[in-house]
């Protein structure tokens, strides 16, 4: 890649951006377009920004895991979501379960399945693409 | 409107089956990705195009009104995230090919199933007159 | 009618399954003396229930039923199944004492013995099974048996062709015997034999009533060896001479005589059944009987001659008379007899001498005299000279032959000629090998012990008994069988003495053409053999070519079908795809075409443009690197439309994949080459052009008759219902995807991580092969 200094420089901001708006994207999932889906694949369009501006490497360090363990985490998150569906005898696996704190808040389990799903999609993108850029 | 959609569907069918057939690999991992492209559009299609609103469930409302097939739609979903998948680690082979082989094209990559080497004749041989 | 317990007709199958096992883990000599005393309480049972059979009657016992398959499993045994139990167990007693010597110093003798055993069950099995479909698997098993013991010096390739051989040749018959077998019983509706002969009219009257016939016709002339398919026979003696005795002359292939005499009650008097068992029996006959002539080895000497019985036997069962019957049963027995013990007393010579060629054979009376006699006995049973049982046997088969009607004459000549033939070989068999001038072998000849020489002693000493007091073997072994083939009484008057009538005349001229060509032998042989055009094309030389032609075929199948080409399997999957759905749609109906409306249109129709116009440039794209921008517009059109048709989740989702596609391809296309143009041909071009736009044009017929059905709204409905109350998102299709069906997505995501570990491992893969 040429070097450009305006990517360079709007990269990690870029990054982090597309971070926070990926995150965003998948906790407003349940009641507005979103999810883990489309917020995997936004916050991989952000990191697939840095290595480009600086390098695979450095990409890879930022991010400290490797991504197939993204994919790891990813996947237990999902699976353990559905664990608390054994609870009650009658409901099976992947029933999820409800808090309701007041103020018409409404958390769930269904946001880990979510994150569960960002997760793998951030690390099966990153696994696959990182490497095909040069370092 | 859905007459049109479905010729429009066909043309990108046709145009990636063609890619498909092409002996360039890269060609053809284009007309996978066409082709994966027009079948979520004939799922799109399938499950009928009515309200354009999207399936939201309105504040205060209990039950969903007026508005698009939600069930296609997650269909379409999981299937683009799954295709991209899949066209990505189609495009690593194509690359580890190409590194291993010096091409990309299906034909010259003969390792795997070599299309002109003849095993011999299994035929067996004529029987034995004398018995053992 | 059940005339004795049901257990003595399934002890000698238990004892014989019992013993199998058992003798896999015995000393060699010790499992065939166990075989041997198998088969001589198996030969007690079935003597048993013999003797306790009133006439008419049979013993019936449970076994193998599956109710669930409509198999209502059973034995039952007349005295036809019972006639053939007792040669096979009465037979093989003496084979399993004849091979523990045969064999004595050759540690494969357990394995001969273990082998052997489960031979006589699946035989015993078959002869006394009364449902069609255990009848097959026993007769299958026969013929797997047969197989190992054909192969028996698996060492040896000509042995492993044999064993082969046979196998495809009876195994392709079992085959035809299976479709024969399921049409008849499907007509009778019951698999039961008594059941299906008692449903005569309704199998007779069954439309496919005459190819079923055929087939069961196919499966038991193959069993049996009969023309065009009796060169199976000769080569199955590559087997050890002891199975050879057993296997191969007999028992297995009088399991097909068996079979036609089963189901002869119930087509005895179909036109095609009577012509088709009396002319391919004949035809069998002279078949086995000109070759036997051609040879000098014995054992396939005897081998032909064995195919002369056999054609013998499906001749008279074809032949209408309640006294072709008859002559059948006591041919059968006599045959078994004579030609059992020639074959111990060739398999004698062999081991004594350490040679097998006739013509190198001589003068081995005086070294192994009890050897010659039982040779002696046994050729003169089969020369049919008084007072042996084969003599009785030859007189009723000329008999039925003389009151054979029109025929009378063709069976006559053909038979005299035979039997003739067969008076030659007897004598050839008998004083040439054992009288005359001695001629050197490779081992110093001499008599071997009791227990080789029991069996060839026991059965020729057994034909002179029986031709001796020949009504005792008439009322209580040939009456009842007969009964069970003509499915009505029979009474079977066999005398030695007849009278001088024209039958003993015939009989006399046979025996002075034998002796005359007993005495051209020595010349005739070496000019039959001369005749080679009689192996180029017999049905030996056509098995060897359709063998040849069905490996041909299949490797040129395997190579059209499994080219290796992608290109190729592409274009055959898309073409037969396109045909399929366009022929369907245009002959099944369903085709729907609307007319068009244009005043549904509106501003959305652009994005359809954009995705059409993207198409056409990918596929047209000179470059790969302008397809990849091409499929880019697709995707960003595609896009659009899901955003104006209500699915903004699923039209974000495609615009980041599209944004990361074109990212990622172009930066994979550093690595590769990517203005190389498409390498296609002009006609390739146009031959793929018409199979995309076949394939096109199906996609869109197929949308159009899909849109043309009412659509089923219940599920979207109950998902949209449910949504907010039962899991508390607005947003459908995400509640769709991580709760309602989740386990799909745990799914999906579990593909998404498993191609990406695939990736990860190729990549590090080659980087570990770069830098070591």
């Amino acid at each position: 890649m040429n070097d450009s200094l305006i990517l360079r420089t709007s990269a990690p901001l870029l990054l982090w951006l597309a971070l926070a708006v990926s995150i965003f994207i998948v906790l407003r999932g349940h009641n507005a377009p979103g999810g883990g889906f489309l917020g995997g694949l936004i916050a991989s369009a952000g990191i697939l920004l840095y290595a480009i501006a600086h390098g695979r490497d450095r990409a890879m360090r930022r991010m400290r895991m490797a991504p197939v363990g993204l994919c790891g985490i990813g996947l237990l998150a999902a699976l353990a979501s559905g664990l608390l569906g054994f609870v009650t005898p009658d409901t099976p696996y992947l029933t999820h379960r409800w808090w309701f704190p007041g103020g018409g808040l409404a958390l769930g389990t269904t946001i880990v399945f979510d994150l569960g799903v960002y997760l793998a999609v951030v690390g099966t993108v990153t696994a696959m693409f990182l490497p095909l850029l040069r370092k | 409107m859905e007459t049109l959609l479905a010729i429009a569907i066909g043309a990108v069918v046709t145009a990636s089956v063609y890619l498909f057939l092409s002996r360039d690999l890269l060609r053809m991992l284009i007309g996978f990705i066409l082709f994966g492209t027009s079948v979520n559009l004939a799922i799109l299609l399938a499950g009928r195009i009515g309200p354009i609103r999207p399936p939201l469930v309105d504040p205060g409302a209990a039950a969903l009104e007026a508005a698009a097939n939600p069930l296609p739609q997650a269909l379409i979903l999981t299937a683009i995230v799954i295709g991209f998948g899949l066209t990505a680690f189609a495009l690593v082979l194509v690359l580890k090919g190409h590194e291993a082989l010096g091409t990309t094209s299906a034909e010259d990559m003969g390792e795997a199933e070599p299309v002109a080497a003849t095993a011999p004749s299994t035929a067996l041989p004529a029987p034995h007159r004398k018995a053992a | 009618m059940v005339d004795a317990p049901s257990w003595l007709l399934l002890a000698p199958l238990a004892l014989a399954a019992l013993a199998a096992v058992v003798a896999a883990f015995l000393p060699p000599r010790t499992a065939a003396l166990l075989g041997a005393a198998t088969a001589a309480a198996g030969f007690a049972c079935y003597l048993a229930g013999l003797l306790a059979l009133s006439e008419g009657g049979r013993i019936t016992a449970p076994l193998m039923a599956v109710p669930s398959l409509g198999i209502g499993g059973g034995l039952a045994a007349d005295g036809l199944s019972l006639l053939f139990a007792m040669l096979i167990t009465g037979i093989g007693a003496l084979i399993f004492l004849y091979s523990s010597a045969y064999l004595a110093h050759d540690p494969r003798l357990r394995r001969l013995a273990v082998m052997l055993l489960a031979f006589m069950l699946a035989m015993l099995g078959s002869v006394t099974a009364d449902d069609v479909i255990v009848l097959f698997v026993f007769w299958e098993v026969t013929s797997l048996t047969s197989f190992f013991l054909v192969g028996f010096n698996h060492q040896d390739k000509g042995a492993r062709q044999a064993a082969l051989q046979a196998l495809l040749v009876t195994g392709g018959g079992g085959l035809a015997l299976l479709a024969g077998l399921v049409l008849v019983s499907s007509a009778a509706g019951t698999t039961s034999i008594s059941g299906i002969l008692a449903a005569r009219e309704a199998v007779l009257a069954h439309p496919a009533a005459g190819p079923a016939m055929l087939l069961v016709i196919l499966g038991c002339f193959t069993k049996s060896a009969q023309v065009p398919f009796h060169f199976w026979l000769p080569n199955a003696m590559a087997a050890p001479t002891p199975v050879s005795a057993y296997l191969h002359s007999a028992t297995m292939v009088k399991l097909g005589v068996y079979l036609l005499a089963r189901f002869n009650p119930l087509y005895q008097d179909e036109a095609a059944w009577q012509a088709i068992l009396t002319w391919g029996g004949l035809a069998t006959t002279a078949t086995g009987a000109f070759l036997a002539l051609r040879e000098t080895d014995l054992k396939r000497v005897l081998a032909y001659t064995t195919v002369t019985g056999l054609g013998t036997l499906t001749m008279l069962i074809g032949i209408a008379p309640a006294q072709a019957a008859i002559a059948a049963v006591t041919f059968l027995i006599v045959h078994a007899f004579y030609k059992a013990a020639l074959f111990l007393v060739a398999g004698i010579v062999d081991h004594e001498t350490g040679q097998r060629d006739i013509s190198r054979l001589g003068g081995l009376g005086r070294s192994m005299p009890l050897t010659a006699a039982a040779a002696v006995l046994a050729a003169l049973s089969m020369a049919g000279l008084p007072p042996f049982v084969g003599f009785v046997a030859k007189e009723l088969v000329y008999e039925v032959k003389i009151e054979g009607g029109d025929l009378a004459a063709v069976l006559l000549a053909v038979g005299f000629l035979v039997n003739a033939a067969m008076v030659a070989i007897a004598g050839v068999l008998s004083l040439r090998l054992f009288f005359g001038p001695l001629r050197p072998t490779p081992k110093a000849p001499h008599d071997p012990g009791f227990a080789m020489l029991a069996g060839p002693l026991l059965l020729a000493v057994l034909g002179l008994l029986a031709g001796s007091l020949p009504g005792l073997l008439g009322a209580r072994l040939v009456d009842p069988a007969a009964t069970a083939i003509l499915g009505r009484p029979a009474d079977a008057a066999l005398a030695l003495w007849h009278g001088l009538n024209p039958v003993l005349a015939l009989s006399a001229a046979t025996v002075a053409a034998g002796a005359l060509l007993f005495v051209c032998w020595g010349r005739l042989v070496p000019r039959l053999r001369g005749l080679a055009f009689i192996d180029l094309l017999g049905p030996a030389a056509a098995y060897e070519r359709g063998l040849a032609w069905t490996i041909a075929t299949a490797e040129r199948c395997t190579r059209a079908i499994q080219h290796g080409s992608l290109r190729g399997y592409l274009r055959t999957l898309f073409a037969v795809t396109a045909v399929a759905v366009l022929a369907t749609l245009l002959f099944r109906g369903g085709l729907a075409l609307p007319a068009f409306d244009p005043t549904g249109l509106d501003a959305r129709a652009l994005a359809f443009i954009g995705l059409i116009v993207g198409a056409v440039a990918s596929a047209t794209a000179p470059t790969v690197f302008i397809a990849v921008i091409s499929m880019g517009l697709v995707g960003f059109a595609t896009a659009i439309i899901f955003l104006v048709f209500g699915a903004p989740d699923v039209a974000f989702t495609q615009f980041a994949v599209e944004t990361l596609l074109v990212v990622i391809f172009a930066a994979a296309l550093v690595h590769l080459p990517i203005r190389r143009r498409s390498r296609r041909t002009g006609p390739e071009r146009a031959t793929d052009a018409v199979i995309a736009a076949a394939t096109g044009l199906a996609t869109t017929l197929l949308l159009l008759a899909v849109l043309a059905t009412p659509y089923d709204r219940r599920l979207a409905d109950w998902f949209g219902a449910e949504s907010f109350p039962a899991a508390h998102g607005r947003n459908v299709v995400n509640v769709i995807l991580v709760d309602f069906r989740a386990l799909d997505t745990l799914g999906e995501i579990t593909v998404l991580a498993l191609a990406a570990f695939a990736v990860t491992a190729l990549l590090r893969r080659g980087q570990e092969g770069k830098t070591p």
